[in-house]
């Protein structure tokens, strides 16, 4: 069987084969992507309109896959028609103006240690902009993190941004494996964990789901992530967003409908997605 | 009570060998009964025992390791089948002793996964280890890149004649400083190769953003200068020499530059007192591929290559490594334990380079979520079939002018192999 073009964005395939193969200059390829990573030339529809997403720290924390997160939300956003503009923010950078849509993924230790003090620099920034309703994916280290405390098992307490109403504490139990989650929001919501701080949630979140297989933000009350405002946190790699992409698309939406007033979606061949959830879904935890 | 461990292990093994069993059943039998087995009889080798650890490499660069003392006329024990822990050592070293224990060897080379090399050196203090590389891999076994780079460090403190470290990795070349007892040796790039290897802390760097200045280097033993299509220069006494290679792939060929480094130090120590290098040279020109590391298998009269993937760089460096261009592809990608169970590090790879031809055939457990990374990446998709057998006769089949080339990780490759066995000559590792 010959190759055929992922179907992404129906009927504007053979225009963006077009466009890769001449080896045009890619208007989006001068953004600022981290890993190097390039996307491909935009198809020749006019956009809809940009959305600036940030990504915060991807140099310390970007563990595993946390590129994933950032990549779905663009090439979805060129899915829908409109144009994504990728944003890095490091230690020490100026923070930049006008970010529309929020990434933020997982470290090591020795990764959070580097962030500390400059994420609590930025706490009243980044207050403002979930206060304000920002839509914002935090996986893992800064799930924690945007909590109020990170306690670690020799008991020194690293302090959080305090913007989600959620504390963790470090156990010497590493919690690992596949996870499904159902969130009355999101529905079945499916992913990999591997951490051994466990979080709890005060009254001021909610839960992202309830787990309905692996362990979630703690071994005891079953639940998985925190939502406040426009904010999705989860401890779920997998990357998360690829194969649940109601996920995405709600912080696609979120972000295009605060930014234009509202959003007129595109329609994403969502079928390797629906094929992958279904085998993940098979496997052992 | 070792008297009987030796010949009970044996018959074990035998036996475990005839019902076609696994490779370590009869280590376990020998471990519960006879806890000093493995450590009495390495200790008796006149050259003792080199360990090779690290994420990416392991099993070629041992390879190379063996073959090279080899052509200096040594006898080298090691552990070929790919048993890369304490129990698969303590296996294959029952099918190598005499009936009452004796290990005709002069010294052991021994691949270790980085967790097992622990248990291991608490048993065998190694004479001679050699630290690849700490790379993203499998976090969910090991939970943290600098978990993994503490393993390492922890086998460098046990060794007790020479440490040999990649002075490019900064987590390996870092562990000098931690030791205090065994000399260090190091095996290095040149400059311009340098961009080659990125590493997983410069790969979140973006494009544009300032390099740091390089650190102080310490001087390497041997240094990979050049890398050509079927050759490759080594610097080593101050002198660059050029030799052919048949390995494909610039980390393999970097590799030989760190097995260069472990030969000439084994060999100063061994009976004549100086390395020959000339030798060491030409046996390394003649070292073939690993299994499933590079290496080109015929069908159709034509080649087909597999290549495991095991980890975000590995992927990455394969695609580098392997131009797409005029091959046919195919992805097979398993989530077994043995090939890491979280999908997330499809993630850091980008597929970009099969933008222009696509990919012809996917397959494995998780067949779906690399059709839907690539779909990320635009790259043009084939079929899927999450089952190895239908899919790859199908690639076989619907690709019979091309030259092939399979990316897989490790337990889908074991079911290639078997499957391509049954249609070509391939070595079948159990």
């Amino acid at each position: 069987m010959t190759p055929q073009p992922p179907s992404g964005q129906p009927g504007t395939n053979g225009a963006r084969a077009n466009q890769a193969e001449t080896g045009e200059p890619d208007a989006q390829a001068g953004q600022h992507l981290s890993f190097g990573h390039k996307l491909p030339a935009q198809g020749s529809a006019p956009s809809k309109g940009t959305i600036r997403i940030l990504q915060l720290y991807p140099r310390d924390m970007n563990i595993y896959g946390d590129w994933g997160n950032a990549l779905v939300l663009a090439q979805r956003l060129r899915w829908h028609g409109y144009t994504p503009e990728l944003l890095e923010y490091n230690v020490g950078d100026d923070f930049p103006p006008n970010v529309d849509l929020i990434v933020g993924g997982g470290g090591q230790d020795s990764g959070q240690l580097v962030i500390q003090d400059d994420l609590l620099s930025r706490e009243s920034t980044l207050k403002d902009l979930a206060e304000e309703g920002t839509p914002m994916l935090l996986i893992c280290g800064l799930y924690q993190l945007f909590g109020k405390f990170f306690k670690t098992r020799t008991g020194s307490v690293i302090p959080g941004i305090g913007i989600l109403d959620a504390e963790t504490h470090g156990t010497d139990e590493r919690l690992i494996g596949n996870v499904a989650v159902s969130s009355p929001e999101f529905g079945s919501i499916l992913g990999y964990e591997n951490h051994s701080g466990q979080t709890s949630l005060g009254p001021g979140v909610a839960p992202l789901g309830t787990t309905t297989k692996g362990t979630g933000n703690n071994s005891n009350d079953g639940q998985e992530g925190a939502r406040y405002r426009n904010i999705v946190a989860s401890y779920l790699h997998g990357s998360l967003l690829p194969k649940n992409p109601k996920l995405a698309d709600f912080l696609i939406r979120t972000a295009v409908e605060r930014k234009y007033g509202s959003f007129s979606p595109g329609s994403p061949d969502d079928s390797y997605a629906v094929l992958a959830r279904e085998h993940a879904a098979r496997r052992p935890r | 009570m070792f008297y009987f461990s030796v010949p009970l292990g044996k018959l074990v093994r035998r036996v475990s060998r005839l019902r076609g069993g696994g490779s370590a059943l009869p280590g376990l039998v020998v471990e519960k009964i006879d806890p000093g087995f493995m450590q009495r009889t390495l200790s008796t080798l006149p050259l003792g025992v080199a360990v090779v650890s690290g994420t990416n490499g392991k099993t070629t660069t041992t390879k190379m390791v063996v073959e090279l003392l080899e052509s200096q006329g040594l006898k080298v024990f090691t552990n070929r089948t790919g048993s890369n822990f304490t129990r698969g050592v303590a296996a294959a070293l029952l099918g190598e002793v005499d009936w009452r224990g004796r290990l005709n060897a002069d010294v052991a080379v021994l691949e270790l996964d980085e967790a097992h090399a622990v248990h291991f050196v608490n048993q065998v203090p190694p004479r001679y280890c050699l630290l690849l590389n700490v790379l993203r891999d499998q976090l969910d076994r090991f939970g943290e890149i600098d978990k993994t780079a503490q393993l390492l460090e922890h086998i460098a403190a046990k060794t007790t004649g020479t440490v040999v470290l990649n002075r490019e990795d900064p987590r390996v070349a870092r562990i000098a400083g931690t030791l205090n007892g065994p000399e260090v040796l190091y095996f290095g790039l040149d400059d311009s190769l340098l961009s080659t290897f990125p590493n997983d802390d410069e790969m979140r760097a973006a494009p544009g953003s300032p390099v740091p200045p390089a650190p102080e280097r310490p001087p390497a033993d041997v240094v990979l200068r050049r890398v050509g299509t079927d050759d490759a220069d080594f610097e080593y006494d101050g002198v660059t020499v050029t030799t052919g290679m048949k390995l494909r792939g610039v980390y393999n060929i970097f590799n030989a530059a760190a097995a260069l480094t472990l030969d000439r130090a084994l060999a100063t120590n061994g009976k004549s007192g100086v390395a020959d290098n000339d030798g060491l040279l030409t046996a390394l020109s003649r070292v073939a591929p690993a299994f499933g590391r590079g290496e080109s298998l015929v069908v159709d009269g034509l080649p087909l290559e597999l290549v495991l993937v095991k980890n975000p760089s590995g992927f990455r460096l394969g695609l580098k490594s392997f131009p797409a261009a005029g091959y046919a592809t195919m992805i097979a990608i398993n989530d077994n334990y043995a090939d890491g169970r979280d999908m997330s590090w499809l993630w850091d790879v980008e597929f970009g380079t099969l933008r222009n031809g696509g990919v012809d055939q996917l397959s494995g457990s998780r067949a779906y979520d690399m059709a839907l990374r690539l779909q990320y990446d635009d790259v043009p998709i084939g079929a899927v079939n999450t089952e190895i057998a239908p899919a790859l006769a199908a690639f076989i089949r619907d690709a019979k002018d091309k030259p092939k080339r399979i990316f897989c990780t490790y337990t889908a490759m074991l079911a290639i192999r078997r499957e391509l066995s049954k249609i070509t000559t391939v070595e079948v590792v159990s």
